[in-house]
């Protein structure tokens, strides 16, 4: 894609999460615990034409890059993504996303009988599965729509 | 983790659970030996539950070894009922205590109070997660009966959330053992249990039926159909009606089965099999005893060797 062709002018210095699977970027944004309260400059394409996928996402965070929790998690939900960390209006580094072997204090457990739904002072971890990920506390696999379960303040 | 913290049967090697009902054999066959060998340890009770068999048998079995016990009394007494929180609560009591002993309703609990405590912890039940000293006293049972080698064992009721059917499928494969699952549908084994146990290599064999592998069995092990897991009492009759044995059933069992059940039952197995050469429940009850006096023996001695 062409400058001119550009929906959102480039960004001087932040992160631009490409190749969101098509309807994933506001989980994306979840994830990032982006609601716009926090004054960043966040641009948000979806269902944008992509040769490569059909329709993408997008999603572009100024002034901001990535902790290794944030983009493990992505992983998981958007697996791929790319992201590109801008400075000067340039990419300077370009991450595939490779699936991490746990998750913690992200997701949320689905099982409400589970000790981490119960206000104890503990985090939740999940083990990363080939087609899923499972709780370390009370064991429940999860493999579908793992977006609904990220654990948003 | 504490290498002596008991929190899940997939921890147990087969050497594990050989080195305690070796050491159990040892005290059924001569108690009075081992009665003085922890008089000055102190086990901590918190059942956050009701129970009765788990936690007389834990309070039988320390005080057997010589020691004695703090319990922390019903939730309804304790500070849990001002808002303590669990990781609170276990780490005031560990302080009090050599070893805790933990039921809790949720699962997950003993895992993360392992997390938080520094002496060791035995998990007696987490909500419908897993139940490893029920599963010791259950392997000894099946052992003096069976044999745990070269054996077909039937687990017949709720098996999605019963934690003693959980923990012994788990510490069957450590064994040449054969496992039939019995169930209604709704009742059948959890997605997480069927994952450890393929990924063991265990092969998961299930049936809505009793009748289609009853004759080839060494051991029945009946559970309660859990009446409060059902939307509507007919579907419960129904179900549980299907799923309990008595003598008609049982003429077409091998002479030699062992029916076991990890009590308390309903009407799952009828009183008129008590006095069978099959009934093996209350021999499988008295043996909480020994088989948590092994255990403790085993992990009171590690910590006194630690000090």
């Amino acid at each position: 894609m062409s400058d001119h062709q550009l929906r959102v002018s480039k960004i001087p210095r932040g992160t631009v999460i490409d190749h969101i699977r098509a309807g994933q970027a506001l989980n994306v944004l979840a994830i990032l615990g982006i609601d716009g309260r926090s004054g960043e400059t966040v641009s948000v394409g979806m269902n944008i034409p992509s040769d490569q996928m059909g329709q993408k996402d997008i999603v572009k965070v100024e002034g901001r890059e990535l902790s290794q929790d944030e983009v493990d998690v992505l992983s998981l939900i958007a697996p791929e993504a790319t992201i590109n960390i801008i400075r000067e209006y340039e990419v300077v580094e370009k991450q595939y996303l490779e699936r991490p072997e746990r998750v913690v204090g992200v997701l949320s457990c689905p099982n409400h009988n589970c000790i981490t739904n119960a206000n104890e002072p503990v985090e939740t971890k999940f083990d990363v599965l080939d087609d899923g990920v499972r709780c370390e506390y009370c064991e429940t696999i999860v493999r579908e729509d793992l977006a609904a379960h990220i654990a948003v303040e | 983790m504490r290498h002596d913290h008991l929190i899940t049967a997939k921890q147990l090697s087969r050497e594990n659970v050989e080195a305690v009902l070796d050491r159990a054999a040892e005290i059924d066959a001569d108690p009075a030996a081992f009665a003085d060998r922890h008089d000055d340890a102190v086990l901590g009770l918190c059942f956050f539950e009701p129970s009765t068999r788990t936690k007389m048998s834990f309070e039988t079995a320390i005080k057997r070894l010589g020691g004695d016990i703090v319990d922390m009394g019903s939730v309804e007494s304790s500070s849990v009922k001002k808002g303590e929180s669990l990781a609170d609560t276990a780490r005031v009591i560990e302080g009090y205590a050599d070893a805790l002993v933990l039921r809790h309703p949720s699962q997950g609990a003993a895992k993360m109070v392992s997390e938080f405590v520094d002496v060791p912890l035995l998990n007696a039940g987490d909500g419908a997660g897993h139940h490893p000293t029920q599963t010791l006293l259950d392997l000894y049972t099946i052992r003096e009966n069976a044999g745990l080698d070269d054996l077909t064992i039937g687990i017949m009721g709720d098996l999605k959330y019963g934690r003693t059917v959980h923990s012994l499928a788990h510490a069957l494969t450590n064994f040449d053992a054969d496992q039939h699952f019995i169930s209604p549908e709704s009742l059948k084994l959890p997605r997480s249990v069927r994952y450890d146990l393929h990924e063991s290599g265990a092969m998961v064999r299930e049936h809505t039926e009793l009748d289609e592998i009853l004759p080839a069995l060494d051991v029945l092990y009946v559970t309660r159909i859990q009446r409060e897991r059902f939307p509507d009492e007919n579907e419960y009759q129904q179900v549980a009606g299907e799923y309990g044995i008595d003598l008609e059933t049982l003429e077409a069992a091998k002479d030699d089965l062992t029916v076991m059940h990890p009590l308390p039952r309903v009407d799952e197995i009828a009183p008129e099999v008590d006095d069978t050469d099959y009934a093996t429940y209350f021999e499988q009850a008295h043996n909480g005893v020994p088989v948590r006096m092994a255990l403790l023996d085993q992990m009171l001695a590690e910590r006194e060797e630690d000090r």
